[in-house]
């Protein structure tokens, strides 16, 4: 299991009701079932994905969350958890406030574009940085929004959203000494569990 | 030929042969009426397994019956196989090598079970329009009878796709602790009005043919035939889709004719067929109106215009489902424009809104409605990847 998803998972209460939003081949959903006896909902857009959750009899709804969730009731989910796609959605605003709306938690990970080698590559070589978070030329990658930690922290700020925890960590999914000191400048992905 | 043996698929259930059973505990009707006695035709692929969990349900759409898979006449190399014979065999993704298929009639039909054209025992003489008007309810509680008698106490899955897939919800809300599954393709929560007004056309077709004879005309020895063919023929267009006629008539066949869908090079000037589209719906509706008892269309398009499950919870369709403990299988088709994706959509919904287990899939398609019959390669995968998993849950003792 990708190391964001290891460290998220003791914020997911056994029993509780879980919406995954870019759920991918389910393994996640399948994985909280198993040990914590949630009840999944997986949300995806791509076909083989979908095929993955049916085979893992996770429960999963073709749907593009960049058009919203309408279609979901206000806190009918105890999590909602939305892992490394807040970078690629249209209004990535708009998809926390929904998040906000549908589950009583939730849970975020994002790469953290003011990692220092990030910055490094901007400063130094004037092109867009590349890192093994972010793999893509500026021209194809499916990341719209970038943002640091200090940018999220400033949208809680703003929309008045509650951090319950906020943890930084490496590319191993390690904290260490030198994030501790300096999260927006050292950390490489972020991790944010958050609510109203 | 005679004797000529046609080859049959290795993953074709090959030949069948249907069941009349009869039922003589009389069954009490929405509409407040009863029907004291009927017969069912029933056709099954595979077998029941030792712990009886292993049983499929399939029901039939508006014109479908009991023949789903396989073949009735080896010397016979022209005769098609059932309707769904693409989803039903070994290896299949309704596998006979894991389920037991059960496929019936329905009440009202006319491919042998109890319908408009069967005797009425107390006048000698066929129902016709005396034959009571059945809904989806009276057909799944008939189904549920059938299940008795069969011995199945839980269905793995029930399966449908358009007046099935409602076929499919009602035993949700009605049998909530007979399926495990429940699988509702192209389908919708009710019709809407243009649905109702689509299946109006079909029923003043009907009605207004001179050979109709108020529903009698087994007394007359003749059928209304036109009628039923104009009936089917503005069905088949809400069946497929502008892209695939399109695809299908919008080109030229040859040089001569301007690039239009003409039949010959010239234009008649005159009302005959121009165009190949028209040979083609005139092909289907006559085919079609042969074969088809009018009474019992009439029939099936009034069970379409009541299916209604949310009226007896206020509106709320979420409600009906508050009971229902079965995981759902929701899939619609991209061009089908009669019960487009929207409509699955608000079933979905609505799922959703009563907290049940549901997955959703929109395929795209350029079939229109029919895709649901057709080897569509996603829709395919996605039932083979489901009822994998269905297969799964029977070999580990799956009972709820």
């Amino acid at each position: 299991m990708r190391g964001d998803l290891q460290l998220i998972q003791d914020w997911i209460a056994p029993g509780s009701r879980v919406l995954d939003l870019g759920c991918g081949d389910g393994a996640f959903l399948a994985h909280l079932k198993a040990t914590r006896n949630i009840q999944e909902l997986g949300l995806e857009i791509d076909a083989e994905n979908i095929l993955q959750c049916l085979r893992a009899g996770v429960n999963v709804i073709e749907q593009n969350m960049d058009l919203g969730l309408q279609n979901l009731e206000s806190g009918s989910f105890d999590t909602v958890v939305l892992a490394h796609t807040l970078q690629a959605l249209h209004r990535p605003d708009l998809i926390v406030e929904e998040m906000l709306r549908v589950g009583k938690n939730c849970i975020l990970t994002f790469p953290n574009f003011a990692y220092w080698r990030h910055r490094l590559a901007l400063l130094t070589d004037g092109r867009m940085p590349k890192s093994p978070q972010l793999p893509y030329e500026w021209y194809d990658t499916p990341n719209l929004h970038h943002c640091t930690i200090s940018d999220f922290d400033e949208l809680c700020r703003r929309k008045h959203i509650k951090v319950l925890s906020r943890t930084v960590v490496d590319h191993g999914h390690h904290s260490s000494p030198l994030i501790r000191l300096s999260p927006n400048f050292f950390g490489i992905n972020a991790i944010y569990h958050i609510t109203r | 030929m005679p004797g000529a043996q046609k080859k049959i698929a290795a993953d074709s259930v090959g030949l069948v042969s249907p069941e009349r059973l009869h039922f003589d505990e009389p069954l009490k009707l929405r509409s407040g009426r009863t029907i004291d006695q009927y017969d069912l035709m029933v056709e099954t692929y595979g077998t029941l397994n030792a712990e009886r969990n292993n049983a499929l349900l399939i029901c039939h759409a508006l014109s479908g019956d009991h023949h789903a898979a396989g073949y009735y006449d080896a010397n016979n190399p022209k005769e098609k196989p059932g309707w769904w014979d693409c989803c039903i065999g070994p290896g299949k993704p309704f596998d006979t090598n894991h389920f037991f298929i059960v496929c019936l009639n329905n009440l009202g039909g006319c491919a042998g079970s109890t319908g408009p054209s069967s005797i009425n025992p107390e006048t000698g003489k066929p129902f016709g329009l005396d034959f009571p008007i059945i809904t989806v309810r009276d057909w799944v509680n008939s189904q549920a009878r059938l299940a008795d008698r069969l011995g199945i106490e839980q269905w793995a899955a029930v399966i449908g796709g358009s007046l099935g897939g409602m076929q499919v919800m009602r035993w949700a809300i009605s049998y909530p602790a007979r399926l495990r599954h429940a699988l509702v393709i192209a389908a919708a929560p009710k019709l809407s009005a243009q649905n109702i007004a689509f299946n109006e056309v079909a029923r003043q077709s009907i009605m207004s043919d001179p050979d109709f004879h108020e529903g009698r005309y087994y007394d007359f020895n003749t059928f209304p035939q036109k009628g039923v063919m104009l009936a089917r023929m503005v069905g088949h267009i809400t069946y497929l889709s502008d892209a695939m006629l399109r695809e299908k008539f919008g080109k030229a066949s040859s040089d001569s004719n301007f690039g239009r869908d003409l039949r010959s090079g010239n234009l008649s000037f005159g009302f005959d067929v121009d165009f190949q589209v028209q040979s083609y719906l005139q092909y289907k509706g006559q085919t079609f109106s042969k074969n088809f008892d009018a009474n019992t269309y009439l029939l099936m398009i009034k069970a379409l215009d009541y299916f209604d499950p949310a009226v007896d919870y206020g509106g709320d369709f979420s409600k009906a489902f508050a009971h229902s403990q079965c995981k759902f299988l929701v899939m619609s088709f991209s061009s089908d424009w009669r019960f487009a994706p929207e409509r699955s959509r608000e079933i979905v919904d609505n799922l959703l809104k009563a907290h049940k287990q549901v997955s959703y899939l929109e395929i795209a398609a350029a079939e229109g409605h029919d895709s649901f019959l057709m080897p569509i390669p996603r829709y395919m995968q996605a039932l083979h990847a489901y009822m994998g998993r269905v297969a799964v849950e029977c070999n580990s003792g799956g009972h709820r």
